[in-house]
């Protein structure tokens, strides 16, 4: 292999690893504060690109009337118990939320010209559309079973990530789409050519990790979620409700696979089901960071993303098998060297 | 001051069933304004169950009014929202964060709710505990047991609550610890908490507190002020012994 080419198979690595990263800091993160295996993750990433190529075709995105009927009926289910406690104020502030908003964002998406807003203003649209769904989410498929087995939770998870695929093929149709770069400059280092997309996501991923990162370190809400992972007894004594640590949880899930996609979709083409092929490749990440370790599963995700360039050079039609194969031997040197804990019950 | 004759809480005709097998049944109870009330009993007499029940952790059938209005179902968050806080049996911390952040996180649901004095109180919980200033920022985890208790007994009162329970402070615990776990609560007394102790160390527990209740079976079997209770036959017979004398220094 020639230098120059090796050189543009790690870029490509870099690029595909860090998007891999922010979805295994998702899923670890989710797992931690909830303990639910968030297979749904992927379907954030391709809702995230496709609702932003909707938006730059000029179409109001079919996506906002899923995210108009997840609100009424996290209303009603909120709603209802709060009027009958008697508290008209927590009522109005679930309204607010889930009534209000969506179909404020709606009457905005349909007095704005669309197709002729600047592209930041675009993908600001799509991240507004989408990742509320992240906590509508948490409301109605996990908060009500959120003390189950793990495996329940994963059941749920696989049936959640399925029933938001069919929607989706439903919502965008089966065509793939692909977005325009977010910068055509490129970037010229002697062999290697640098396209501004690739330093766009890179440039991302790396402020997204280290905002995660502070604000899971300075702020008291970040240390809140940090404690419901450590101790949920603990920090249900603290007044730290189990149901706002997951709903802020899926909240910045649906945050960062929303921007995944939109990131990838410049680079990549979308269809419907593409984001739980990516979603996993960012579990298989989690995995050799054995779902707990940040840091590992930000390294485990550039491997991985490493591996593809590498292995889809060499054997294309093999990639995704050397990529998964990965996790075998990963499982292996990690159940060989953890001692096995029991799950508290 | 702290007026006794306002109650904090009022617990009416509590009970609670672990399936078919009731653990508490129709337990009365009051703690009024800066009083420290004491439960005591032996293992299994359905003492961490009562307090669990209080706090919404465990369903339950009866009243529970707290600081004058009545709970119909207790939750958590709002109990803690609205002033009350219990420090369990196995402390709870949150062990692999620092110690200055597990105060921190005492103080969350005042911070939530907007009030935003979270540094000073930590001083004056650094003044009652300065061997937790000394440790801030060791890991809760690193902690000996002593210390842990003072760091549980610590982020609960950064919720500033107007009722404290104490769910077997002294359980595991050195004897001298023990005395300077009770020389705390005597003074959390002064500064007008209200306290509800669950103990088994009954002596200590009975030399500290005003008021107290005897729980046997799930049942409440005696009340009555502590030192009189003290010196009823039934309770030295049962609880205090003649040999157990020394435990009793340890509330001094």
């Amino acid at each position: 292999m020639e230098f120059p080419i090796a050189l543009m198979l790690v870029q490509d690595g870099i690029t595909n690893g860090a998007i891999y990263a922010l979805l295994a800091l998702a899923l670890v993160l989710v797992f931690a504060v909830t303990r639910v295996i968030f297979i749904p993750q992927g379907e954030f990433v391709a809702y995230g690109a496709l609702t932003l190529a909707m938006l730059q075709a000029g179409v109001v995105p079919t996506t906002l009337w899923l995210l108009v009927g997840l609100g009424v009926a996290v209303t009603v289910v909120d709603g209802v118990p709060a009027l009958r406690a008697g508290r008209p104020g927590r009522l109005l502030g679930v309204a607010g939320w889930n009534l209000a908003y969506p179909l404020g964002l709606a009457a905005l998406l349909s007095v704005v010209p669309l197709q002729s807003l600047p592209q930041l203003a675009q993908v600001a649209l799509a991240l507004a559309i989408v990742v509320p769904m992240g906590p509508q989410m948490y409301r109605l498929v996990y908060q009500p079973i959120a003390s189950a087995p793990i495996l329940i939770l994963l059941i749920v998870s696989v049936a959640a990530h399925l029933t938001m695929v069919g929607m989706g093929l439903l919502f965008f149709g089966a065509e793939g789409q692909r977005t325009p770069a977010f910068s055509e400059a490129v970037l010229d280092l002697g062999p290697l050519m640098v396209p501004g997309q690739t330093l766009v996501i890179v440039a991302v991923s790396l402020t997204l990790i280290v905002a995660l990162f502070q604000f899971f370190e300075r702020t008291l809400y970040g240390k809140a979620l940090r404690a419901t992972a450590m101790n949920r007894v603990g920090a249900r004594l603290m007044g730290i409700s189990p149901s706002l640590a997951g709903k802020l949880t899926f909240f910045l899930a649906a945050f960062i696979g929303a921007l995944s996609g939109v990131l990838i979709a410049p680079i990549t083409t979308v269809y419907y089901d593409t984001g739980f092929l990516i979603a996993l490749k960012g579990f298989v990440a989690a995995i050799i960071g054995g779902l707990g370790s940040y840091p590992l599963a930000a390294l485990g995700a550039l491997l991985v993303g490493q591996l593809e360039s590498f292995s889809s050079f060499w054997a294309s039609a093999y990639k995704e098998v050397i990529v998964f194969t990965l996790i075998i031997p990963v499982l292996l040197w990690r159940s060989l060297n953890s001692r096995h804990v029991e799950e508290e019950e | 001051m702290a007026n006794p004759n306002n109650t904090v809480l009022e617990i009416r005709d509590l009970s609670v069933s672990y399936g078919k097998v009731e653990a508490l049944s129709n337990a009365s109870l009051t703690v009024g304004e800066g009083q420290i009330v004491t439960v005591i009993g032996p293992n299994g007499a359905g003492k961490t169950t009562m307090l669990s029940a209080i706090m919404g952790v465990l369903e339950s059938k009866g009243q529970v009014a707290f600081d004058g209005s009545i709970e119909v179902v207790p939750e958590v968050e709002r109990m803690v929202a609205r002033g009350m806080n219990l420090v369990p049996e196995k402390r709870e911390l949150f062990s692999e964060m620092s110690v200055e952040d597990n105060l921190l996180l005492g103080a969350f649901q005042r911070y939530r709710s907007g009030l935003r004095d979270h540094a000073n109180t930590m001083e004056e919980i650094y003044t009652l505990f300065p061997r937790l200033k000394e440790r801030r920022s060791q890991l809760a985890g690193t902690l000996s047991g002593g210390e842990r208790q003072m760091l549980a007994v610590g982020r609960a009162l950064m919720a500033k609550p107007k009722l404290l329970m104490l769910d077997e402070p002294s359980l595991g615990l050195a004897p001298l610890i023990v005395r300077e776990i009770f020389r705390i609560i005597a003074e959390l007394r002064r500064r007008g908490v209200s306290i509800l102790l669950v103990e088994q160390n009954a002596r200590a527990a009975l030399q500290v507190a005003d008021y107290a209740y005897v729980l046997e079976t799930g049942q409440i079997a005696m009340h009555g002020p502590a030192h009189q209770l003290a010196d009823d036959p039934r309770v030295i017979e049962a609880y205090l012994g003649l040999g157990g004398k020394h435990q009793a220094m340890l509330a001094t």
